[in-house]
């Protein structure tokens, strides 16, 4: 069991609020997914020219858990840059271990040539640079190996955490935070290990993640035969296949949808699929449901919770649209179409 | 009336559920005269589950999942959408729902009365062994998947394979079947039949013409057990 939380807004003036609205749903669905939590948010967009690419310390899970103070993400969110956040992250005697991520900034500006700006929340840090993304990947993967990519697009920012999700959501000061739509996820896992990397979302291109509530049945074939197409895994977990699935898919000219759809044919298992796009968000149930969804629509946002409870919240539930999505159906939601 | 807030009285995630399920099951038989609403339900899970004598209970917001399960002889009426498991294995009583419900409304109900006035989700009435079931609204894929006994009405459509694997329940739907599951046939209204219906339509209290139903049944076909070849040995 796990739990899925994905919030829209179609009112542009409840940007500054969406982290308020978004922490109780995530919050409400710590008892289907203790584990873990994670989610992305779409805002604080990169400029032209820019590439906006979180990066998670992966070192310092061997030298400090994280803790509880430092910055926030985003000047969207607090109007400052803190300093690195982590215990002992600083550099200095931890260097191989830990990453620097002032010196990672410097490092990035001179390489690029580009200003960049640089926003630290826990253990990871949200950078804006103006780069070619293969040569950012290629760089950063030489040169920061524990830097480790978890979202690059425009907008996206993916954080996520082993931990009680009521506990990630304070940690990250979900509350403070800014955008136009966020997808979230609670984990209690089955298919595999408890780890950060094992968490949702993930990421499935640019400004594109993906989260899971079921199980897949054919991931370990499914696995192997992407790695021969190339596509990169790093852990064990059957919705990282699905993921790397829909990348596969888009790389050979699918549209989100088309990909969705040829999902449904190459995907075994259950699931109910939430999938962030730079424009909102698109949900798929297994044809045959077995997964929970329930939708709230009104004239400010569509929303989506594994069930009612993570919606109970939000401002005019009372009279919202209420509907569970049909099963093998592709819904999306977006400002220009996903 | 007694009044119980969900979260005055205790915290939706566990607290105010057990507190009002305690107190309810603390009703003696002679005890069910002044009625219960329940508020701020905000789809907290198992809201009046267990019920054993027959109090009336109105639940004034959405239920989340097994709502009135393995309901005796309560009447129980939610102002509002259910989760998943609505009335599962009721005995007796009524059970309600304004809105619509979700997956495996009613199932394996014994006895007793459902009626959700809006939409059912998928498997409603799974395995129903005797319960009654009235939907205003439609109902979703592998309803009354493997019913034995019992009844659903269905006053819109009905998805797909709609009585899979069915036994002795019986199955009446106004709308469209989009498909019918392995073993489930339509069969001839006679007037016993439209005499059922209306019956159980009254007692939803929900107004349709009866002529406009199909009624769907077991064509018996699976549930005996076949020795093919016996006569070669």
């Amino acid at each position: 069991m796990c739990g899925i939380v994905g919030l829209y807004l179609k009112n542009d003036a409840l940007i500054p609020v969406i982290g308020k609205m978004f922490a109780p749903m995530l919050d409400s669905m710590c008892d289907r997914g203790p584990d873990s939590a994670g989610f992305a948010i779409y805002g604080d967009e990169a400029s032209a020219g820019e590439i906006k690419v979180t990066l998670r310390d992966v070192g310092s899970e061997q030298i400090a858990k994280p803790q509880a103070v430092g910055g926030r993400i985003n000047g969207r969110a607090s109007g400052r840059v803190s300093e690195v956040a982590s215990g002992g992250a600083s550099g200095g005697g931890n260097v191989g271990v830990a990453v620097n991520w002032e010196q990672l900034t410097e490092d990035l500006s001179k390489t690029f040539i580009s200003d960049v700006s640089l926003l630290v929340n826990q253990t990871y840090a949200v950078i804006k640079v103006k780069a070619d993304e293969a040569m950012l990947r290629e760089h950063l993967r030489t040169n920061w190996p524990d830097a480790r990519i978890m979202s690059i697009g425009r907008s996206i920012e993916i954080l996520k955490e082993v931990g009680l999700p009521r506990e990630i959501v304070d940690r990250f000061n979900v509350r403070g935070m800014k955008g136009t739509h966020v997808i979230g996820h609670t984990r209690m896992a089955t298919e595999s290990a408890v780890t950060t990397e094992g968490s949702h979302p993930f990421s499935t291109g640019l400004d594109l993640c993906l989260v899971h509530n079921g199980s897949l049945s054919n991931h370990n074939r499914l696995r192997r035969r992407l790695q021969r197409y190339g596509i990169e895994f790093r852990t064990d977990n059957d919705t990282e296949v699905a993921a790397g699935y829909l990348t596969w898919r888009m790389r050979e000219g699918d549209t989100l949808q088309e990909a969705l759809e040829h999902g449904l044919i190459d995907l075994d298992g259950f699931y109910t699929f939430a999938v962030g796009t730079a424009d909102g968000f698109a949900v798929l149930r297994d044809p045959i449901a077995c997964k929970p969804a329930v939708m709230a629509e009104t004239d400010d946002y569509v929303a989506i919770g594994s069930e009612y409870r993570a919606l109970a919240e939000l401002p005019g539930i009372e009279t919202a649209r209420l509907w569970e999505p049909e099963p093998g159906i592709v819904y999306t939601w977006g400002r220009g179409g996903a | 009336m007694h009044v119980f807030d969900m979260e005055n009285e205790g915290n939706v995630r566990g607290g105010g559920v057990r507190a009002l399920n305690q107190r309810l099951h603390d009703l003696a038989v002679d005890d069910c005269d002044v009625p219960w609403r329940v508020e701020n339900s905000k789809g907290a899970h198992a809201l009046a589950c267990g019920m054993k004598v027959g109090a009336t209970i109105d639940i004034a917001g959405h239920a989340g999942y097994y709502c009135a399960g393995m309901n005796q002889h309560a009447m129980v009426t939610v102002h509002g959408n259910a989760g998943v498991g609505l009335a599962e294995n009721m005995m007796s009583g009524v059970v309600r729902v304004k809105g619509q419900a979700s997956q495996c409304a009613g199932a394996t109900a014994h006895g007793g009365l459902l009626v959700i006035e809006g939409d059912a989700s998928a498997r409603c009435g799974i395995s129903l062994k005797g319960g009654d079931i009235v939907v205003g609204g439609s109902v979703g894929h592998m309803s009354c998947f493997m019913a034995q006994a019992g009844t659903l009405v269905v006053c819109g459509d009905a998805g797909e394979a709609l009585g899979d694997s069915l036994y002795e329940a019986k199955i009446y739907v106004r709308g469209q079947v989009k498909s019918l599951g392995a073993d489930c046939v339509e069969k001839p209204m006679r007037d016993e039949h439209v005499e059922h219906l209306s019956g159980l339509l009254k007692a939803a209290g929900m107004e349709a013409d009866v002529t406009a139903f199909k009624r769907y049944g077991s064509a018996r076909q699976w549930y005996h057990f076949h020795a093919d070849k016996a006569g070669n040995y």
